[in-house]
């Protein structure tokens, strides 16, 4: 093994039942490297971290660490920090309630002679390697006093403490401000020249520039390419991120061009935000369009959609439905406007698994009619079997239990959720997730038809290829804020990736 | 093989099953002690010493000294589906709201009355009343302030039978008027607890049928998130299904406070929260809450109650029988454990590749 | 110059302090007729709670790990019976049967705590079992009310007066007579445990585990800690401490009855929680804990001085402190929760 090497994987393949999640990837991480993994949900990037660090068991494929004869399986995180390598998740994975110092050396405390902890030696310790670090943190101090940013460090400290050779930092930056984020890169960069090669895991494209060497993209569980910072440019960063995978079907748009600019306006937000989610921003939807919602993941596409539905209550501004100024306090309210929302996450927010087809189907509709007045059982199967019927759910019967279904089939019993429920407006976010081609263009083919019976839809998916097929407008967001509209002949490939990809972008 | 396998998992097997498992044990203990072998089902009349006559025998005993139990029940599936906690107030808040009854129709401070101070259904009425006021008060701390079921449970859990004594300025009160007392003896032949039982079982199906409060309940207990962006207030949902848990055990400790036409504060209700925690556990409802089977808990109650009396017809005092109870809300949970089924379901996979092989 | 800094926690500890202090001064001015001021009294309260403390010691770093143990009230009556029964019906000595007492403590705990932490079962559940078996239990080893009186070495340590040093805070009682406060010997027994587990907290690795574990036992996994087993070991402490606690309340009460220290649990429990420690776990200490009993114990006595309140008083009043400690608790953790969203 080369020894300017730190880490090497090689054809790592993993499936999750039906889906194959890592399909041969190769991961090359230099000593001394700052690299950045990046893609898409459900790239693989989660599923590659986890085969290294030992929580998920990879089928196929070696890795090797730098100083470790022989390819490597770790049991757990324990086993593979024992390894040297160490992650620091975006959730800090630390004990709020010790001290700073404690949190340092927890599990490998100083020891005095009759065998209890030399707290005094401790302190010490944890103050030295604060110093090392050039951190001003008062090692005595309960975690919790500290801001994120600082705790984040600490993680960091304790890992860089054990010895670690590769160190993964999963989304650290997610919920730190500019300054924090800076001196966190300036912990990297001095991590870097001791020789620690670092995995950063990210979504935000200026950080990559900012800090990293190199580049890994995967996409659909596959690996895209390994690049330095040079050759890969934000478009083209983009472009493999987002991938340019056109199905051969052909256009499913009505033909000519649509204006909208006369139609009535069904939603009217002005200055919604949820503060740390979403910056204040305006959206104007017109009755019969489809306005898509592009931006990076963590761009504050979801966050966008969820603040007009009322999942994350909006703080600020106005929000008018059908020209009526309303408040929007939780998704029944919202509901009971004609709007609904698509879930991106279908397990944690759309399926209730341990419930049948039939009663996921009739649940928003019976959410809306209250508690006293239950839908008639003749009529939920009636309702359940229409659904089943027109989006081709794939269930052994309407009372199977959700959740034996396919992802797909899921995603089709929660759309057929809402359909139910007659909505004027629905959000449909990440639809397509996981699911077949087949599936993905008969959903497509459904946004477009309700479109056209007069229902707004805000539509969101990481695959630019299909909001363009569906979409009549899209909005671009970045870094949590809405900066821009694209229509009409701007909306192609290039022109929403550069939009996308923002400031700094070059135009080949 | 597999039919077996098809028995167990049927949603009502383990009820059933532990009901068997105690009338066999009776049976066969009948035959040990050389009565009639199905002496235990065996149902007559009787004549009692007031000239009424009366159903008679074990079965019917079990029934009705079951019907707290099977009240409590039904508050009790709720509140675990919605909150995946239990409230271990019930208890005390029936002997509370029987304190409050029975108080409210003797007047404050007299022990021993023949004649209503106020009206019956006054005395009734607001015991119930105070009951389901502390299931409010539980559900707001469970919903609204996110405090663990249990410890917010507690809180009535001591306070309630020491607010009850209060009422009762320390000493039992008797209210010894027929109409009092018929909520706990008989009607006609048949004995009144179980009618209550009965007819609270009745209302709550037909809720469950005519309403949707099963789906409602059930939403918020399998996936909060996901019920929320549905539409469903769990907030609201959660505190409902204390405010029922309140109203049952308000209903019970009226039942139980009139079989001895007293508020023995210090006595009634005691140790029920485990009877119908092990109602609940025994009807096949998982204690982490979620989908929820109300006839399975009203199965259990009545199996808890028949392995009551037959606890005390073999000799075990009422003093002694937690024991048995302890070791069977044990052994429940303890199969009901995550990492047993992990363990059974690889035990079964190795046989499955060992006979492949 | 460091600038004071309060934090939530610290909070809810200065407000116990603040609250016994408040009560008891009450106490010493309205009751100063009956002796309220007299050092004896604050003795008494320690000699009547002398098993509470070391259960709520035990409570205290259940509560620490974010688990519960309600057996142990019933644990200290089942404790108590074996005592009573073992000395007067069994004819045994006092010496092995509190051996044999504390051994079934460590069984029992390993029970319940193999339950907890290997099969994760919610630790209410669990020990709601424990507590109705102990309670059976005691009914099974015998129904009647048993008084020790034969054994002379359990007779002695509990009659034995251990009085303060340089006659501190003699006085006079009615009849003139000169009075040496004193305590017993359970106090020393309580207050070597409190003073035990405190360093055992404080100092030990075990100790450490136990508040990272409530802190985030995630993040504790991750860091290499053994959370299965700081859990058992922490169940099996508790309940260890309960049968030292039920030695004491024994020699307190000397019999054993069925119905002896029902609701013991509660007391440990509001004790610990009016004493600092969070329900959620990770933050609280045996200190704190101490003040809770104390003040516990200063609401009986006031109870009991007022003379003409019905008993059941004492209970509602903890209740209502409790209750407000655990909405103070939740509301605090609410607050820090929104602000970190």
């Amino acid at each position: 093994m080369d020894s300017k090497i730190a880490l090497t994987m090689r054809g790592i393949c993993m499936t999750f039942p039906g889906v194959k999640a890592l399909d041969n990837v190769d991961f090359t991480l230099k000593k001394g490297e700052i690299r950045a993994l990046m893609g898409e949900n459900g790239a693989g990037k989660s599923t590659l971290i986890k085969c290294l660090t030992g929580v998920n068991k990879f089928e196929a494929g070696e890795i090797h660490v730098d100083g470790i004869e022989g390819s490597i399986v770790n049991k757990d995180t324990m086993d593979a920090q024992k390894k040297g390598i160490s992650t620091v998740y975006q959730e800090v994975n630390l004990c709020p309630n010790l001290s700073v110092a404690e949190n340092l050396y927890i599990g490998r405390e100083p020891l005095t002679k009759i065998g209890t902890v030399n707290r005094r030696k401790m302190n010490q310790m944890a103050a030295q390697l604060m110093k090392d670090l050039d951190l001003d943190i008062e090692v005595t101090k309960n975690l919790e006093e500290y801001s994120l940013a600082l705790q984040q460090m600490i993680a960091i400290a304790r890992a860089v403490d054990t010895k670690c050779k590769v160190l993964i930092l999963d989304e650290p930056t997610s919920s730190l401000d500019d300054n924090e984020v800076e001196k966190l890169f300036g912990m990297m960069k001095r991590l870097r020249n001791q020789g620690v090669g670092i995995i950063f895991v990210t979504h935000f494209l200026e950080q990559v520039y900012a800090v990293c060497d190199g580049i890994t993209v995967l996409r659909n569980g596959t690996l895209v390419g390994e690049y330095t910072v040079e050759e890969l440019p934000r478009v083209k960063l983009v472009a493999a991120m987002m991938g340019k995978d056109f199905d051969d079907l052909a256009s499913i748009k009505p033909e000519g061009s649509m204006d909208f600019s006369h139609a009535p306006l069904e939603i009217d937000a002005k200055g919604l935000s949820h503060a740390g989610k979403i910056k204040p921003f305006d959206l104007e939807i017109h009755k019969g369009e489809v306005v898509g919602l592009t931006g990076l993941l963590g761009s504050g596409r979801s966050e966008l959609a969820r603040a007009i539905y009322g999942a994350d209550r909006a703080q600020t501004g106005t929000l008018k439905v059908n020209g009526k100024e309303v408040k929007i306090k939780s998704p029944i309210d919202a509901m009971n406007l004609g709007m609904g929302l698509l879930p991106d996450d279908r397990k944690a927010e759309g399926i209730i698994g341990d419930l049948s087809v039939r009663e996921n189907i009739i649940l928003a509709m019976q959410a809306k009619a209250g508690i006293f007045k239950k839908i008639p059982m003749a009529k939920q199967i009636e309702l359940a079997d229409q659904y089943i019927e027109m989006l081709q759910i794939k269930t052994a019967s309407r009372e199977t239990l959700i959740k034996r279904l396919s992802g797909g089939n899921q995603q089709k019993v929660i759309l057929a959720r809402w359909l139910a429920t007659n909505p004027d407006f629905l959000v449909l976010d990440e639809p397509t997730r996981g699911i077949d081609i087949g599936t993905k263009t008969e959903i497509q083919k459904l946004v477009i038809k309700l479109a056209q019976e007069g229902k707004s839809l805000i539509f969101i998916s990481s695959e630019i290829e299909e909001m363009l097929r569906t979409c009549n407008r899209m909005a671009v967001l970045r870094d949590g804020a809405k900066v821009g509209e694209i229509s009409g002949d701007d909306m192609t490939q290039e022109g929403v990736m550069h939009a996308i990809a923002g400031g700094g972008a070059s135009h080949e | 093989m597999s039919k077996v396998k098809q028995i167990t998992k049927m949603r009502l097997f383990l009820p059933i099953f532990s009901m068997i498992l105690v009338m066999l044990v009776n049976v066969i203990y009948d035959l040990a002690s050389g009565n009639p072998p199905f002496g235990f089902f065996a149902i007559s009349t009787q004549v009692t010493s007031s000239g009424n006559t009366i159903l008679y025998g074990r079965l019917i005993d079990i029934l009705n000294r079951g019907s707290e139990v099977a009240i409590l029940a039904i508050g009790m599936t709720l509140v675990v589906s919605a909150s995946a906690g239990t409230d271990i107030s019930v208890g005390s808040v029936m002997s509370l709201a029987g304190g409050v009854c029975c108080v409210l129709l003797a007047g404050y401070g007299v022990t021993n009355v023949s004649e209503y101070a106020n009206p019956l259904w006054v005395g009734i009425g607001v015991g119930i009343l105070v009951a389901v006021i502390c299931g409010i008060f539980n559900g707001f701390l469970v919903a609204y302030l996110n405090i663990q079921p249990m410890v917010a449970t507690l809180i009535l859990w001591s306070a309630g039978r020491a607010i009850g004594l209060l009422v009762c300025n320390s000493s039992i009160v008797y209210v010894r008027v027929p109409s009092f007392q018929i909520f706990g003896s008989y009607i006609g032949f048949l004995p009144t607890p179980i009618l209550i039982a009965a007819v609270c079982i009745l209302i709550m199906s037909l809720f469950l049928k005519f309403t949707a409060l099963g789906t409602f309940v059930q939403s918020v207990g399998i996936n909060k998130k996901a019920a929320r962006i549905s539409g469903f207030s769990s907030a609201k949902i959660i505190l409902m299904c204390y405010a029922i848990c309140g109203l049952c055990a308000g209903i019970a400790g009226i039942t139980a406070t009139s079989r001895i036409y007293s508020a023995d504060t210090n006595n009634i209700g005691l140790n029920m929260e485990l009877d119908a925690i092990l109602a609940v556990a025994l009807g096949g409802n998982s204690l982490g809450g979620g989908k929820f089977n109300l006839a399975g808990s009203i199965i259990g109650a009545y199996t808890i109650q028949a392995i009551t009396t037959t606890l005390y017809a073999l000799g075990i005092s009422s003093a002694q029988a937690p024991v048995f109870k302890a070791i069977v809300v044990i052994l429940i949970v303890v199969i009901q454990a995550e990492p047993v089924k992990e363990y059974f379901k690889k035990m079964s996979a190795k046989k499955a590749t060992a006979k492949e092989a | 110059m460091k600038k004071l800094k309060f934090n939530s926690n610290s909070i809810l500890l200065l407000i116990t302090v603040v609250l016994f202090v408040v009560m008891y001064l009450a106490g010493c001015i309205v009751y100063a007729d009956k002796g309220f001021t007299h050092l004896q009294t604050f003795l008494n309260i320690l000699i009547n709670n002398a098993g509470l403390i070391c259960i709520t010691a035990g409570m205290t770093c259940v509560m620490l790990i974010g688990g519960i143990d309600i057996s142990v009230g019933s644990v200290v009556a089942m404790d108590c019976m074996f005592l009573a029964v073992g000395i007067e019906e069994w004819g045994m000595k006092s010496p092995v049967l509190m051996i044999l007492v504390l051994v079934i403590g460590v069984v029992f705990g390993i029970v319940q705590g193999y339950c907890i932490a290997y099969l994760e079962i919610q630790p209410f559940i669990v020990t709601m079992a424990g507590m109705f078996f102990a309670r059976g239990m005691t009914a099974v080893i015998c129904t009647d009310q048993v008084s020790i009186v034969t054994d002379q070495l359990f007779v002695k340590l509990s009659s034995t007066k251990l009085h303060i040093p340089f006659g501190i805070g003699a006085y006079a009682n009615k009849k003139g007579i000169l009075q040496i406060p004193y305590v017993r010997v359970t106090v020393l027994v309580a207050l070597l445990v409190v003073l035990l587990i405190f360093l055992m907290l404080k100092y030990t690795k075990f100790g450490r585990s136990i508040y990272a574990v409530g802190g985030n036992s995630q993040s504790a996994a991750l860091m290499g800690l053994d959370v299965r087993m700081t859990k058992m070991k922490t169940y099996i402490l508790a309940s260890f401490l309960a049968s030292i606690g039920g030695i004491c309340y024994c020699l307190n009460t000397m019999c054993g009855t069925t119905t002896q220290a029902s609701g013991l649990e509660m007391d440990a429990i509001s004790s610990a929680v009016i004493g600092g420690t969070l329900l959620t776990g990770g933050v609280g200490n045996v200190a704190g804990s101490l003040v809770g009993v104390l003040i516990n114990g200063t609401i009986s006595t006031l109870v009991k001085s007022h003379g003409k309140l019905v008993s059941s008083w004492a209970n509602i009043v903890t209740a209502i402190l409790l209750c407000f400690f655990i909405v103070l608790q939740a509301v605090l953790s609410n607050i820090k929760e929104r602000k970190k969203a």
